[in-house]
């Protein structure tokens, strides 16, 4: 149920949540999608990917949080991408979200989404800063934008995404 | 010895230092001493060993030279300090010729670095003996000082003092052998200069050791000195080994749980031992946590008496309990908080000593400090023996600085006043001193105590002095907790805070969720128990069937002096859980106090009745708890309190109650005794004419051979007798009786035994039996009311009387024991007095109390068995407000209720 992304040395060095994006080399992203869109985040800030994880509810939370999880005895906090980002509810029958962990300050943090795709080198020449007409929300959290395969994709910036008043 | 590199606490593990099962009492903290002493120069030794190898192989390397040099040094510091003389000597030869070695004056040789290392061996000789014996072995070390005093002076000219090493002054390296050899213990006569003179080998010294710790022991009844075996460890070391530690007793928990499901027997056994074992591990690491609360306590001392030479005061610090021991964590945090109470009862609690002197009191004023274990807490007494809390005071403060207005203070009990300092902004010195008074106090304190899950009180009788009561868990790391769900979520309730569990609703004996307004309630007990849904202030949805109906559990919290109840859908177990601090993005939900892993594996909020009590307001520090208050103030009977009731019936088919204390005997009176004289009916009782009074409008005479049950009601030499229909039971119960009947005969009705019970007003039925019953006396008091009265009769008939009309009365017999509440610092509103009593009577209680004393402005009725303008004149006069008669219930409600407007306002 659980599949491990090797956190590798060099994960733990890297300052998570950060897209080295002046490097010339190709970086490594693990791409997922929300409502639809392709999203990516630097895999090295990924700590682990759960499928289905149980979720438990935290009331009084914020709407973002959608709860609480076990991974692997550490209490990790669940952030729905698409309540963060103000897009409708997945639909009843929809299959359950993926949990993409990542790290901040030592605190480990979910980020909900509706699939997880692949790992894939992301070359800076295809890399674009945020168009100026993308919604406010989504440039909020984004680093900017890449083509893939005649797709876009939105570099997500951690960091951002869980700066929830 | 060594130092400690930073960032470590020395954490000592380990048994304590003595093994010593008598230690005598001044021998105690020389024990301590030799036994650190012992580790320390051990710890030490071994690292010069180390460390002289690393300067012979770099014989330039100045700082491992320093490094020696300096441990050298403090061995025979601490040597000299212990009057270890054998040490000493050696140790500063070696020093000595290290010294040369530091200043650059004599070049490192192996030769040298090995004298020096056979001074080691000696110093590690004489240790051992000094472990085995708790005294230096005798020895003689001349040979070995001898030839480290010849190395000190080396090819230098001797200069300077000489060596103290006695008898090495001024001989030269050739003559120390043969002059000392005689004395040396080991057999050995060896050892001239060049070679490494060696006293004793180790298993030599053993010898003599052994003999002589026998010695010793057979001459002081001491047994050997057990170095202190310990270690200095890291404390991260042991945050990781306690979080490594809660982690399994998770995992434990959780195959618990699966071997529970699965019924396999064979997991069973192994599965307990892996069980037991985490346990014992559990505990074992928990207590390398622990320490003394002494430790915290360390400073106060001179923090007292910098503040009695500041202000001027005489304080004495009384500390019991120091060696209580506690978390370490709870320790650290509990450590300022401590120090700030300490302050604040030295500046405000404590008066000057001209203040004590006109009080009466001793000049010297007490702090006390007393730690003890209950329960699965720690509780902390902070007290001072000084001027007390001024409710008149605070009261001014609360109302100036807005806190709360005229008329809410005016409901609010003597406790909930004094609660008011640990509101934030509160202070009530009259001056910022340095010390305090700048009104940052209490609330941080309160609040500090709270983060750790523990819960803070005060007891202060205004004159006598404050106590401070802390009651703080013994460990944060692992706590029990209740898990429970609500709105088809769990949630785990630490148990600290949880006084009991009850159902409601469901069976109708039950206690029921009522509703005020909107506002749930329960009555349990004699107590009106505010609720809150759980459900509904985490905002979780309620099933829209689920709205109306009042079934659940109901957990009856405390938080600080206020109990409230806390409605959830189901309860489950309680279960050991390791609390985890909230992701940062929740730190602001304050209804949690952390969450944890289940042994299911699945996440779990922990609920913090400190949050939850103060967003549904009930933590603004509320009611009284009246049995504590009860159960301080000693003797005297409380409406509150428990009362043994006689149920019966009468007439229709609701119960009757009429306290059991009034109620002189039950008789079955045989139908033929009853007589009929004058529209009234009598028995012969006793050799008496009892009047005989039915109790149901419609009674008619038993038939012949049947029997009549009859309440008869004694006072002195009057009875009467209550007909009634069955004596059905006695129960013991809280008389709550609520509003006030309009029937004649009748106090009201209370729920009793779950069933509504009519109370009856036994002055009425004493009424129906004839107008000479009430020339005795009686007294009473009321919203709190002081009753005195020397008869039991009229105690037991107006305590629940005026219970029934809202007021806490407080009966006593006499007028002693009047006063000795007034002693007691018991506080009233009226004073209800007879005034025929024996010994001290009403009229000279009532002079007594308006003499002196806290009482001197509490209104006064007076109460007569006959009353006539003399008696009331006398009564006014000795400092009554107004004299009643006895019979007069009306007359006295509304005496009572003129008394206190009257108060009010003033």
């Amino acid at each position: 149920m659980q599949t491990t992304i090797q956190a590798t040395a060099a994960a733990t060095a890297a300052r998570p949540g950060t897209a080295l994006m002046s490097d010339s080399a190709a970086q490594m992203y693990l791409t997922l999608t929300v409502a639809g869109q392709l999203c990516g985040v630097p895999v090295l800030a990924v700590r682990d990917i759960m499928a289905a994880p149980s979720i438990t509810r935290v009331p009084l939370a914020p709407p973002e949080v959608a709860g609480s999880l076990n991974l692997r005895g550490r209490i990790v906090t669940a952030i729905d991408l698409r309540r963060r980002l103000g897009l409708p509810m997945r639909e009843a029958g929809a299959p359950p979200p993926m949990s993409v962990v990542v790290e901040q300050g030592g605190e480990l943090y979910s980020l909900l989404s509706d699939a997880v795709g692949e790992v894939v080198p992301l070359k800076s020449e295809g890399f674009a800063g945020n168009p100026p007409t993308l919604d406010t929300v989504w440039r909020d959290i984004s680093h900017g934008v890449h083509r893939q395969d005649g797709q876009l994709l939105i570099v997500l910036d951690v960091d951002r995404i869980l700066a929830i008043d | 010895m060594r130092e400690s590199g930073t960032g470590r606490l020395p954490v000592v593990v380990g048994p304590p230092h003595r093994l010593r099962d008598e230690p005598s009492l001044s021998g105690t903290v020389m024990d301590d001493l030799l036994a650190d002493f012992l580790t320390e120069t051990n710890e030490g030794l071994a690292a010069l060993d180390g460390a002289l190898l690393k300067l012979e192989k770099a014989p330039n390397d100045r700082q491992t030279l320093s490094e020696i040099f300096r441990n050298v040094h403090t061995i025979k510091g601490t040597c000299g300090f212990l009057g270890l003389s054998r040490l000493e000597k050696v140790a500063h030869a070696a020093e000595n010729v290290l010294g040369r070695y530091r200043d650059g004056t004599l070049p490192v040789t192996p030769e040298g670095i090995t004298l020096i290392l056979s001074a080691l061996d000696g110093l590690k000789n004489i240790v051992a003996g000094l472990e085995g014996t708790g005294s230096e072995p005798p020895g003689n070390d001349g040979p070995l000082i001898a030839a480290l005093d010849a190395a000190w002076r080396g090819g230098a000219a001797p200069s300077g003092p000489a060596g103290d090493g006695a008898e090495a002054g001024g001989s030269p390296a050739e003559d120390a052998a043969p002059a000392e050899a005689l004395f040396q213990v080991s057999p050995e006569p060896t050892a001239v200069a060049p070679a490494p003179p060696v006293p004793a080998r180790p298993e030599e010294a053993e010898g003599p050791a052994t003999a002589l710790a026998a010695a010793s022991v057979s001459a002081q009844g001491g047994g050997p000195i057990t170095p202190a075996q310990t270690i200095r460890v890291s404390v991260d070391v042991l945050e990781d080994l306690m979080t490594l530690v809660s982690e399994l007793v998770l995992t434990r928990n959780q195959l618990l749980q699966l071997v529970r499901a699965r019924g396999d027997a064979a997991l069973t056994v192994p599965l307990q031992r892996l069980s037991h074992i985490t346990s014992e591990l559990q505990e074992g690491v928990m207590k390398t946590r622990m320490q003394p609360i002494g430790n915290a306590w360390q400073k106060l001392p001179r923090i007292v008496r910098d503040l009695a030479n500041e202000l001027g005061k005489k304080i004495e610090l009384v500390m019991k309990g120091a060696d209580t021991e506690l978390d370490r964590q709870v320790l650290e945090l509990i450590k300022d908080p401590l120090t700030h109470m300490v302050r604040n009862s030295g500046d405000h609690g404590l008066e000057n000593p001209e203040q004590r002197r006109a009080a009466g009191k001793p000049e010297l004023g007490r702090i006390t400090l007393n730690a003890y274990h209950e329960g699965g807490h720690i509780i902390i007494e902070i007290g001072d023996d000084g001027r007390g809390l001024s409710v008149e005071k605070i009261k001014a403060k609360v109302l100036s600085q807005g806190l709360t207005n005229e008329a809410e203070l005016a409901g609010m009990s003597e406790r909930e006043i004094q609660h008011f300092i640990f509101r934030a902004g509160f202070s009530t010195a009259a001056a910022v001193t340095s010390v305090s008074g700048r009104g940052v106090g209490m609330d941080v304190v309160k609040t500090n105590v709270e983060k750790i899950g523990g819960t803070i009180e005060l007891r202060s009788v205004e004159g006598k002095g404050t106590t401070f009561f802390i009651k703080i868990p013994l460990t944060l790391a692992i706590v029990s907790a209740l898990i429970v769900e609500a709105g088809g979520e769990r949630f785990a309730v630490p148990q600290i805070g949880v006084v009991e569990l009850v159902r409601a609703g469901g069976s109708a004996e039950g206690a029921q969720i009522e509703r005020i307004h909107d506002t749930p309630v329960m009555r349990l007990r004699d107590r009106l128990l505010p609720l809150v849904s759980l459900s509904r202030l985490l905002q979780l949805d309620q099933r829209p069937e689920e709205a109306g109906k009042e079934e659940g559990f109901v957990i009856v919290t405390q938080v600080g002096g206020n109990v409230f109840g806390i409605i959830v859908d189901k309860v489950f177990d309680t279960e050991e859980i390791v609390v985890k601090p909230v992701a940062p993005i929740l730190r602001h939900v304050t209804m949690f106090s952390g969450n944890t892993i289940l042994g299911d594996g699945s996440v779990i909020m922990i609920l913090d009745p400190n949050g939850i009590a103060r967003a549904t307001g009930v933590g603004a520090d509320g009611p009284v708890d009246e049995a504590v208050q009860a159960s301080n103030l000693g003797r005297g009977t409380r409406s509150g309190e428990r009362t043994a009731l006689l149920l019966f019936s009468a007439g229709d088919g609701t119960p009757k109650a009429v306290p059991l204390g009034l109620v002189a005997r039950l008789e079955d009176l045989p139908a033929e005794s009853i007589e009929h004289s004058g529209g009234k009916f009598l028995v012969q009782y006793r050799g008496k004419l009892m009047p005989l009074v039915p109790m149901s409008g419609h009674w008619a005479p038993p038939a012949p051979g049947r029997r009549q049950a009859v309440l008869v009601f004694n006072d002195r030499d009057r009875a009467m007798g209550l007909m009634v229909d069955a004596i059905l039971d006695v129960v013991e119960e809280c008389l709550n009786i609520e509003g006030a009947s309009e029937q004649p005969g009748f106090l009201g009705s209370s729920v009793i035994c779950g069933k509504v019970t009519d109370v009856i007003d036994c002055s009425w039925w004493l009424h129906q039996a004839g107008d000479d019953w009430f020339r005795q006396r009686q007294e009473m008091s009321p919203p709190r009311v002081l009753l005195v009265e020397d008869s039991a009769f009229f105690r037991h008939l107006l305590v629940p009387g005026l219970g029934a009309v809202g007021y806490a009365v407080t009966a006593v017999n006499s007028a002693a024991e009047a006063l000795r509440l007034r002693e007691q610092g018991a506080a009233f509103d009226v004073i209800v007095s007879d005034i025929e009593m024996p010994d001290l009577d009403g009229l000279g209680l009532a002079r007594a109390v308006r003499l002196e004393g806290p009482w001197r402005g509490v209104p006064m009725i007076a109460l007569s068995g006959r009353m006539d303008n003399e008696r009331l004149q006398q009564a006014l006069a000795a400092g009554f407000n107004t004299a009643l008669g006895k019979s007069d219930r009306e007359a006295l409600l509304a005496s009572l209720g003129d008394c206190l407007s009257a108060q009010t306002l003033a």
